[in-house]
Order: C-alpha cells, then structure tokens, then sequence
C-alpha cells in the first residue's frame, strides 16, 4: 500500500488579535506604529487576527488595514467578530472567518439551560436493555443488571443493585452523580470520567454509595442506605 | 382458554427441553389436558426426550403452513391420555414460524387444551421470540452458573418488551425461576452459585430447584421424561415444581447437602 503524503490534523496555536475600535484609518496606523516601537523585535512576521466586533457596520478600508499591516511585516490570517452573515467580506480579502474558542464554547452551554425533569422506572432492568433519560434524571425501583446500561443527562439513582453500567451526566454536567443502594457496577462514568469494576471495587464496600465528580476525577462516598 | 407456558433461557443446554418434558408431563398426569409444543425447528429434539419420535408424520411447520391439519400433527403421549405433543421440523429452519401462523396454531389448540407448553430453542432469534411472544407463563430455566444466569436475565428483559402482553400492555407475563443442575455439594465449595444468588440478581420467584442427577440422562435416552421416574430425586424435584405450578405451596427440596450414612463415609458414593 502506498504511503499518505498528506494527513490532516487540528492543532492549536496561540495567535495575537488586533481588536479595531475605529474607522479612521490614519488613527489606527499611528497608534499601530507607535506600539510596534516599543518591542519591534516581538512583531517581526507576526500572523495577526483582526477582531472587529466593536465595530458595527461602520468598517474600516480593510483592504487598506492588510496592505498597511503587510507593510510592516504584519500578516493578517483571519478576521473574527463579525457574524457569519457578513462573511463576505472575508471572502473579498481572501481570509478566513475565524471563532475563537470562547464563543464557540459558549453557545452550547445556553442550549443546555432548560429546567431537568426525571424519568422513573419501576422494575428491574434486565442484561441487554437500555435505559436513557433524555434531558432528565434517572430513578429506578430495582435492580440494573449485569450487561444492562442506564444513561441519563442528569443524575442517576438505583433503589436496588447496580451490577451493570452507569453514566450520568451524559451530555457533560459535572455535577451529576450515581446513587446506588448497593454499588457492585461494571462501570460508572459521570461527564465522560469513568472507572472499571476494579476500581469501583477498590473503593467501595458494596454499600450503598454516591459517585460524584470532584474536579477532574471520580469519588466514592459510602451512605448509609 | 388454555395458559400458554413458555420453557425458556436464552442459554442452550440448561435442559429447557428435559424441563418441558417434564412439566407438561406432569400437568397431563395429574388431570390437565396438555400439549406441548416443539420450536426448535431445525434441531427436533423433543420428540426424543418424549419418546415419540418414531411417530412424527406432521409437524408444527406443516400445520402452520396448511399442509397438514393439527388432529393429523399431534401426537398422543402413550403414557398419559392426556397428554400431546406436537413436533418441530428437522428440515425447515426458525423463518417458517411466523406470528400469524404461531398464533393461529396456538389459537386452535387453547380451544381444546388446558396448557399449551412452547419449548422454547436456545437464543434471542426468530425461534426464541416466537416461542415467547403469546405466553401468559414463562418458566425461566437457569443452570446455577454466571453466563447461564445472565442469559436468562436478557431473555427476562425480552419478555418484558418483546411479548404480546408487554406490547399490548395487558397483565404481564407471570415468570418463574427454574433452577437445574443444581449440586448442593458444589455449592458448599463455591464451585456453584446458591439457589439465593440467583434468585438475588433475577428476582424472580422460585418454581423448583431440580438437582443434578444420574436419573435424567437416563431418562432422555430411552425417551422417558424423567418425572415419571418417582424414585429419582429429579423426578420428585420435578413433580413439586408442577404443584407449584398450579398453586400448591410445597416446601423446597435437594437443596441442601445429602447427610451421608456411615456405610457411604466409610466406602465413598
């Protein structure tokens, strides 16, 4: 088989942003020059990120903006803060559209506002069925088996045996937890962190226990159920 | 209306067939007018354990098709008057039972029968499905050892979801735990799960406990079903499973270790 020559892979790279808070280009290139002053070592074929949400509709001379920048050794790599509506006037400069990492983060955790209701199931849940709780937290009256599986968004509560597995929490709250009579699982997993029988097993007495998520890994306390 | 029982596992093995045997057996000798129905199409087996199979001319897969009407099918038990037996096809595989054909069949013999006992084959296909669908008792039959004890907890899910009861959300199907092969002596050296291990993680109620013994080998092969053998403890386990079965409450017995006599220590068994 032939060898790839290419692959494609998502890296990270720290990027300086100009934030533009005026029209006036002349303002802008002065202030510029006078920043640069002070390190100009530090901006020597810097790529540069022009975020123009400060700016409403009333845009610069872009065109001009990159040409001056390139000027002075200053490459322009992509605009940011305009909404993707205007998209074509990154198009006209040949840059991309760029989002940073906090807007993008920030728009899914709205979505996830909407008050949990709870899903309760009233027998045991036997090896091979599937359990999930939409958006919802779990309670189930009985026992989970072994080869059974119960999601749910929220948290999950077991009035019976947990052999099989748990995950709660399923679309990233940390704040979810497992609460079960008798904890003999053969995973739990709460945002994604999970543990294995083994080591449920090294922590737990098979009583009744809570999983919970502190910080970035997972606790077991025992109650006394 | 007759009760449709359902002899089930998900494992294979665990002696479903021997079970079904027996019980229907069982029913039949004391008054009931019983039948007991093969689905193990493909891997006929019942007939051999009911001592019948010389006499198959029809099976199951020809009545539902049509090709055969079910006085022509079914087999009288020569022990018990009471007591049919209707045979699967050796040559056919589990796609010739469909869930008109399976009801209709089963709609016909409740006309005339008390029980209609369906052995069901091994797995979660076809077969099995339709072994279970239109039961009002399933009879879940669990060697005392892990995978078989999973299984079994699997097939009781599907019979929650899958059944005709569950879909139709009547009553639900009533179930029992059957336990086989069960040696007390190996339970003491926890070679073998407890009657109370099992009945913890399925949490089902308990219909008998059937040890393992000598007497049901002996049974198969020469096409006795094993309860009627009352001198073999498998037999009598057996027998009070059927009691249970139709209500009696009758105590639980080979459970427990054999006290051996001074002859038996001395000598070995």
């Amino acid at each position: 088989m032939q060898n790839a020559v290419l692959e494609l892979k998502g890296s990270s790279f720290t990027l300086s942003v100009l934030h533009i808070n005026s029209k006036d280009l002349d303002r802008l290139l002065t202030e510029l020059d006078a920043k640069l002053a002070q390190a100009p070592q530090f901006f020597v074929n810097a790529p540069l990120v022009l975020n123009l949400a400060k700016l409403a509709d009333d845009l610069p001379d872009l065109a001009a903006l990159k040409q001056a920048l390139h000027q002075r050794n200053l490459f322009v790599v992509g605009l940011t803060g305009i909404d993707s509506a205007k998209a074509d006037i990154a198009a006209k400069l040949q840059l991309p559209l760029m989002k940073s990492g906090k807007d993008s983060k920030n728009t899914p955790a709205k979505a996830v506002v909407p008050a949990r209701s709870t899903k309760i199931v009233k027998q045991n849940v036997r090896s091979g069925q599937q359990i999930y709780a939409a958006n919802a937290d779990l309670i189930v009256f009985g026992a989970v088996s072994n080869g059974a599986e119960v999601i749910a968004d929220g948290s999950i509560h077991v009035y019976g045996t947990l052999r099989g597995k748990a995950m709660a929490g399923a679309q990233g709250d940390n704040h979810a937890v497992i609460i079960a009579k008798t904890l003999s699982a053969e995973l739990v997993s709460i945002a994604g962190n999970y543990w294995l029988s083994d080591s449920i097993q090294e922590h737990t007495n098979g009583s009744g226990a809570c999983v919970r998520l502190d910080g970035e890994s997972l606790i077991i306390e025992s109650l006394p159920l | 209306m007759a009760q449709i029982i359902v002899v089930t596992s998900g494992k294979g093995g665990v002696g479903k067939t021997t079970s079904s045997a027996a019980i229907a057996t069982g029913l039949a000798l004391k008054g009931h007018k019983t039948v007991v129905i093969d689905f193990d199409i493909g891997l006929r087996n019942l007939d051999l354990i009911m001592g019948c199979e010389r006499r198959v001319v029809y099976d199951f897969v020809n009545v539902i098709n049509g090709e055969a009407n079910l006085n022509q099918a079914l087999i009288k038990d020569k022990r018990c008057d009471k007591l049919f037996v209707l045979p699967a096809s050796q040559t056919r595989d589990k796609d010739a039972l469909t869930k008109e054909g399976v009801g209709k069949v089963l709609e016909d013999l409740s006309k005339d029968f008390d029980y209609i006992l369906c052995d069901s084959p091994a797995g979660i296909e076809t077969g099995a499905m339709m072994a279970l669908y239109f039961a009002d008792t399933a009879i879940v039959t669990t060697n005392p050892e892990v995978s078989s004890v999973r299984d079994s907890d699997r097939i009781l899910g599907m019979l929650q979801s899958r059944s005709r009861r569950a879909e139709q959300s009547l009553e639900p199907v009533k179930e029992y735990l059957l336990l086989t092969r069960y040696a007390p002596t190996r339970v003491k050296t926890g070679e073998m799960l407890s009657v109370e291990d099992v009945q913890e993680i399925l949490a089902i109620p308990l219909l008998g406990v059937i040890p393992e013994s000598q007497s049901v080998l002996k049974a198969s092969n020469s096409g006795v079903p094993v309860i009627v053998d009352q001198q073999s403890d498998a037999g009598q386990a057996y027998a009070d499973a059927v009691a249970r079965l139709l209500g009696e409450d009758v105590p639980l017995r080979f459970v427990a270790e054999e006290k051996k006599g001074l002859l038996k220590r001395i000598f070995g068994s």
